[in-house]
Parts: structure tokens; sequence; C-alpha cells
């Protein structure tokens, strides 16, 4: 096959790379400049000019050709803009998922599919399994690795037409091959922020992006506690930051239960009222064909978080599709915007994104 | 593999590489006085006789540099900044809007940190400026003209430009000029005296020498000041111990220019000639940029655009085919920038993405040209699909 490996710079995708290209493919090797330097005119790189010197050495190590494609316009159109939207309206967004979504496998695969490849490699840690229905995602032998979630927006075409050579093997294992390789990635520690806010600083991007929008902070009563600078800095289940001065009467801890950008509320309560058994859901993205009637399965709200056992229904009406899903335990903290993940066993079924909880 | 992306590199010329290659088993610091320095000296004294034989000038008008980069530097900012010195009201510099970025980002750097001002010349649908654009933009305010620099050809179009012209135009206001002729030398009869410039640039890799050397020509009667201070070594506008091989094996490429630069610019431009017949046979709504006649244009050069394409994707596409050729400058390859030499010609900005520079060079031979005719029709349509694509999913 001609397969199009996006190397990213790091560890992961760098040995993607060379065990696709060990497997007999053709492979050829794209990084993804995502986003623009602040710097404006005439500035030339993207956010980090090491991670596409990084990217561009590992291809270089594995004899690949190697181009930048620049996809920042697609990027700040489809997912930073969006991330600040969702952000401005009080949900909490996960922007992994809507990249690998509408940039990696919609604006990177097309491009790679009109220019004769048949496939792109990822390092992400899942797998793909050939079932009757067409390939399954399913999660990584690495637990603790595993990034089945944020895959869990592809759809039947897309899985076709993806590689994820990592999904068998732990981490320690792929930084040991990378090593072996030659590949001086190997070390390289483990991006975790969200790419496009390099400073980790979130709360921080956000309000230099929205402008301050102060508002007060109540408790479940309504009583007013103290004051933000803006609810895009707050996430339900949220405990830290908060800077209410004064701790609760009953001196419990207090969370971010509601965050109401058009009234510019947050509103704090005890850990016992971030409890959720049912989670709606809207644009339903189904990794195989979409289940016709209620589905034992589990669902995961968080990309390293834990599955619950729940049941979940789709339903299409004049509203639209929507997903609903019953957990059989309550989880904590379940905000509008993150993406419910539901799994059979470790086969990813599909997900939505969460717009109302109960 | 079929290389056609000689104006980022050419092979080295067999001379060039052999004198090169002596020297490297040699010792001496040109500087020294014993006799593996005197031995060096007279190795670099003897290029630089080369360098002026080749190129017009005298030989103490030969500053060596590491390069055409270091060589646009000294005079995009040396001449600023002794202009300056000798009439604070010269702070002007009238440039032409399509240099290399080796003139360009000295510019801007200019105008960001030291109170320059850049005049930017108009161009026409070839890229080439006007002598009496030259005129205007000096007589608008003749005593705030520090310089006026506009390279002898383009990089990426090849359009020649009118230097001896320019350099009349503004030497009517007593105003220096500096020309890049990087992509000029070797292949055109380039002649410093002649061309009554005052500043012009030369690279060694560009003319079948070695990478990392280079030259500025400067007039005897031209200051600037020094970019690099140390020991004084080239008439102290440039320090640094020379690279003595580098500098023996430019000397040995200038050399072999003179001798044979006219028989093998006439045999490229035959191998472009066909080249760009059959690209245009291929794809015949390819749009060859630049001037149609060879007369004004670079004899290595084609350059098109080919309307609903992206330039990255035919370099793929063409790599995978073992095509080498560029969408442009090597310097801003990476993340695909439209051409500043293409936005300034006139062409809109999908038309600049879409754009690829095939040079050919002194190791050219019928077999690349036949390659390119075998694969740009396909890689062309591929490319066309690959960019409607791209585009609906914006
Ligand atoms: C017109 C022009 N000027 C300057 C340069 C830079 O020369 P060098 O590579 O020797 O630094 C180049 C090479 O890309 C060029 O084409």
């Amino acid at each position: 096959m001609r397969v199009l490996a996006a190397l990213s710079g790091g560890v992961d995708s760098a040995v993607a790379a060379a065990r696709a290209r060990d497997a007999g493919h053709d492979v050829t090797g794209v990084h993804l400049a995502l986003s623009r330097q602040a710097a404006g005119a005439g500035s030339r790189g993207c956010c980090t000019r090491e991670d596409a010197r990084d990217a561009q050495r590992a291809a270089d190590v594995l004899d690949l050709p190697f181009y930048v494609w620049d996809l920042s316009t697609e990027f700040s159109a489809q997912v930073v803009d969006d991330f600040v939207a969702e952000y401005a309206a009080g949900r909490t967004p996960n922007p992994c998922l809507r990249c690998n979504e509408r940039i990696k496998f919609t604006a990177v695969l097309a491009r790679a599919l009109a220019l004769g490849f048949d496939a792109i490699c990822t390092g992400h840690y899942a797998r793909l399994v050939d079932g009757p229905d067409g390939p399954e995602l399913h999660r990584a032998v690495d637990t603790d690795k595993d990034q089945s979630y944020v895959l869990g927006v592809l759809q039947p075409h897309q899985l076709a037409a993806a590689l994820f050579p990592l999904g068998g093997d732990t981490k320690r294992a792929v930084r040991a091959e990378a090593a072996h390789r030659g590949l001086a990635v190997a070390a390289k520690p483990d991006s975790t922020d969200v790419c496009f806010v390099p400073d980790g600083d979130t709360a921080g991007f956000l309000s230099r992006t929205l402008g301050p929008a102060p508002g007060p902070v109540v408790d479940v009563d309504g009583v007013v506690l103290g004051t933000h600078g803006g609810t895009y800095g707050f996430t339900v289940g949220q405990r830290r930051g908060l800077r209410l001065g004064r701790p609760a009467a009953d001196g419990r801890p207090r969370y971010v239960l509601a965050v109401s950008p058009v009234t510019r509320t947050v509103t704090v309560g005890p850990r016992e009222r971030l409890s959720v058994t049912r989670v709606e859901g809207v644009r339903p993205r189904w990794c195989g064909p979409a289940p016709t009637r209620p589905l034992r399965c589990t669902a995961q709200l968080r990309a390293h978080g834990m599955a619950v056992p729940a049941l979940a229904e789709h339903r299409a009406d004049a509203d639209g599709e929507r997903v609903l899903v019953r957990l059989d335990e309550p989880l904590l903290g379940v905000a509008a915007g993150q993406a419910v993940v539901l799994y059979q066993g470790t086969r990813v079924v599909g997900s939505a994104t969460v717009d109302r909880v109960a | 593999m079929a290389y056609l992306d000689h104006a980022a590199t050419t092979p080295m010329l067999p001379a060039a590489r052999a004198v090169m290659t002596a020297e490297l088993h040699q010792v001496g610091n040109a500087s020294s006085l014993h006799a593996a320095g005197r031995r060096a000296r007279r190795v670099v004294e003897e290029s630089r006789e080369s360098v002026a034989a080749a190129f017009g000038a005298r030989p103490s008008e030969v500053v060596f540099t590491a390069g055409g980069t270091e060589a646009d530097n000294l005079a995009v900012k040396g001449l600023f900044w002794a202009r300056r010195a000798a009439d604070p009201a010269r702070r002007r510099i009238v440039a032409s809007p399509v240099e290399h970025h080796a003139v360009l980002d000295p510019l801007s750097w200019l105008v960001e940190h030291e109170g320059a001002q850049v005049s930017w010349l108009p161009v026409d649908r070839l890229g080439r400026v006007s002598a009496a654009d030259v005129t205007a933009a000096i007589a608008a305010d003749p005593s705030s003209v520090a310089y006026v620099t506009v390279m002898w050809a383009n990089n990426e179009v090849g359009t020649v430009q009118p230097v001896a012209a320019v350099a009349e135009a503004a030497h009517a206001f007593g105003v220096p000029v500096h020309s890049d002729a990087v992509q000029a030398a070797g292949v055109l009869p380039v002649d410093f005296a002649a061309s009554g410039l005052d500043a012009l640039t030369l690279s060694g890799h560009k003319i079948g020498g070695p990478l990392g050397v280079g030259a500025l020509l400067l007039g005897r009667g031209t200051e600037v000041t020094a970019l690099l201070h140390g020991g004084g070594q080239e008439r102290d506008v440039r320090s640094g111990t020379l690279d003595v091989p580098a500098v023996a094996g430019f000397a040995a490429a200038a050399e072999a220019s003179r001798t044979d630069r006219v028989a093998r610019s006439a045999r490229v431009a035959g191998l472009r000639d066909a080249l760009v017949a059959a690209v245009l046979a291929a794809v015949p709504d390819a749009r060859l940029n630049g001037d149609p006649d060879p007369a004004g244009r670079l004899p290595g050069n084609a350059h098109f655009s080919f309307a609903g394409c992206e330039g990255d994707s035919l370099l793929l596409l063409l790599d995978a085919r073992g095509i080498a050729c560029s969408t442009g400058s090597a310097c801003s390859a990476g993340i695909a920038q439209p051409s500043h030499v293409l936005l300034a010609m006139g062409a809109d900005e999908a038309s600049a993405r879409g754009s690829l520079r095939f040079s050919l060079g002194h190791s050219s031979a019928p077999g690349d040209v036949a390659a390119v005719a075998d694969a740009i029709g396909p890689v062309v349509a591929r490319a066309r699909g690959a960019g409607v694509v791209a585009a609906r999913t914006v």
C-alpha cells in the first residue's frame, strides 16, 4: 500500500511510520503544520518548529520522503474556533477528537486519497481488527496509553483507510524500539496539553481570546460567594482555582456544578451534586453499523477516564439524532461538550457529544 | 533520478572538485607569515584573481564571504550603515520586490531595527523593473536615498533585470547600486565593470563550486560597514579565517564559467526550450511564468503555474517518480507560502501556490527532459484532483 504517515515530531508517530515501512508499505511522511505563529505577516513557522524539525529528522533516519502540509487554516477554523466557541457557550470540548475527525481523517485523508495514497498511518495507541462489518476499532493493549477514546469519532470509511501500528504494544516497548532504530526522539517527553495552548494555561488562552467577562460565583441556593473573570475559565467538576476565600459553612470542598455563560454565573456546591446517571449526546458517530436496538455497553467520558456499564440508545427524531446513555453507576462531574464514547468489550461502538446530563 | 533543481544548488564541476580536494590535504592559514601561510595566501590571491577575471572585476574588489546570503547581508546592511554614517538623511533604500530572502529579510530587518525605509519598485507581469521607475523612485526625494538594490536575474521565474540601465539611472543621482547576481553568474555574461554596479553578490554553489563560499564584488570607492568583526582579513570589511579549499574550488568554477559559459548556456537553453515545449504539450493550460523571450530569461529556468493544483502536491508526486524540482526558493521550503515573486507579478494567491520551477544546469541531459515529459501530464491530473478535494473539505 501507499501509506501517508503523519509525523508529529514525537516518538510514537515515528515508530508507527517505521513499522508501516517494515511491513512493506511505501511510506511517505508528512508533518501537519496546524497553528501559525501569532507573529502574523511574514511568519513562516508553525507553533513548534522543533516538532517539525524532529519529524523531518525522523523521516530522514527512516529514509522516507517528507513534506510539511500546511493545515493551519483548516485547523484554526475547525478546531481552534470551535474550542473557543464551545467554552464561550459554557461547554467543555475535546479538541483532539475534533482534530482527528475533521483534520487528520477528513482534510488530510481526502488529500492523501486524491494523491494516490491508500491509507494514513498515525502513532495512536489503538487497534484495528478485521470484523464481519469491516475494520473494528479496539482499545490498545497498553491500557494506560489507550487512545481509542480520541478516535471514537471515526466512521467506517475513515477506519478503512487508517493504520495504527502501535495498538498492540506498550509505550515502554515503543520507546525502546525508537532508541534501537536510532530515532533521536526516543526520549522526548509525551505531549499532554492542548497543542495550540503550548504553555498549558487554557484559562489564560481563553481569557486572552474572549476578553474579560466577570460574573458571580453562587452556591446552589443562589447566594453569591465571590466573583470570577469569565465563565470559560471553569469546567463542571473543577475544584481548584475557585478562589472563594472563605470556606463552605459545612467545611467541605466545593466543586463547579454548572457554568452559565448567558447569566455569567458559575454555580458551586458539594461533590455529591456532581453525580450523573443519565447522559444525552448529539452528533453521534458510529465506528461500525449504527445500533438499531438499545445497547449494553460501557461508557467513557474522558480520555483517560473510567468506563462504566451503561445502556445506550440511538434515537432519530425531528430534533435530529440523539444518543441516550443510562449509566449503571453514577459518574461525577460530566460537562456538556465532552464526548461520550461507547465500548463493547474492547471495541469502540461510537460516540456522541454530550449536551445534557442528569 | 532527474535532477531539475540546479537553481537550488548545482553539482560541483570536476575541476572545482579536483582543486578543492587537493587543497583539503594542505595546511595553512592565509594570514600566517610562515611558508604554509604564504602557500595558502597564494592560493587565495590566485583565486581572487580568477574570480575577478571571470566577472569583470579587479582582484581588490573581491571580498570573499561564506556564501551568497552573507554577501547580500553585507551589501544590504553594510551599504545602509555606511551611507547613513556619511549622511544621516540617507535612510531610504530603493529595492525590487522580487529579491531573494537573503536581500528581502535584511531589508525588513533594517526597517524594523534601524529606521530604514524601503521604496519598492513596481515590476511588470514578467517580474521586471524599469530604469525609468528607478529614476522616479529616487527623484521623489534624491537626498534621502542610501542605495538601490535590484537582482541580476530572478531565482524563481528567471527574469533578467536591466541592471546596467538601473545603475546608470541611479548614478545620475550619485546613488550606488547593489545587485544579487547569484543566479546570473556562470550562465549570463556578468561583467562587474561593464555593468557599472557598485556591489554585486556571487555564490559558489550556484556556479559549480562548493557550498558555503561566495563573494561580494565591491567597487573601490564603495564603503560598507562590516558585519563580522575580527581579524579584518578581507579589506577590513569581512573578518574570519578564509576557507582556502572552498575559495579555491569557487575560483575553479568561476574560471570554468569564463571558458565554457557560452557553449554551456546554449546547450542548457536548448534543453530548457524542449522541456517547456513538452510541459505545454502535456498540459496545454499550464502557464509559463516570466519572460517567454529567451533573451530575457535565465537559460536553465522553466517556471509554470498549473491552475487548480497545490505546488506541494506536484512536488510530492514528481518526487515519487524520481524527479527533483522545486516550488520556488528552497529557503521557504517546509511550509509552502505563496511566492512573493509571483504575487508581485500580479498572480493571485491560488496560482502562486500552484507553481513549479524546473531548473537545468551543466549536468542536465535530454533524459531529464524526457522524464518530465512522461510524468507531468498524469501528475498534474492527479494533483488537480487533490487540489479540488482539499478545497472542498475546508
Ligand atoms: C538569488 C539568490 N540570492 C542569494 C542566495 C543565497 O545564496 P547562498 O545559498 O550561497 O547563501 C540564493 C540561493 O538560494 C539565490 O538564489
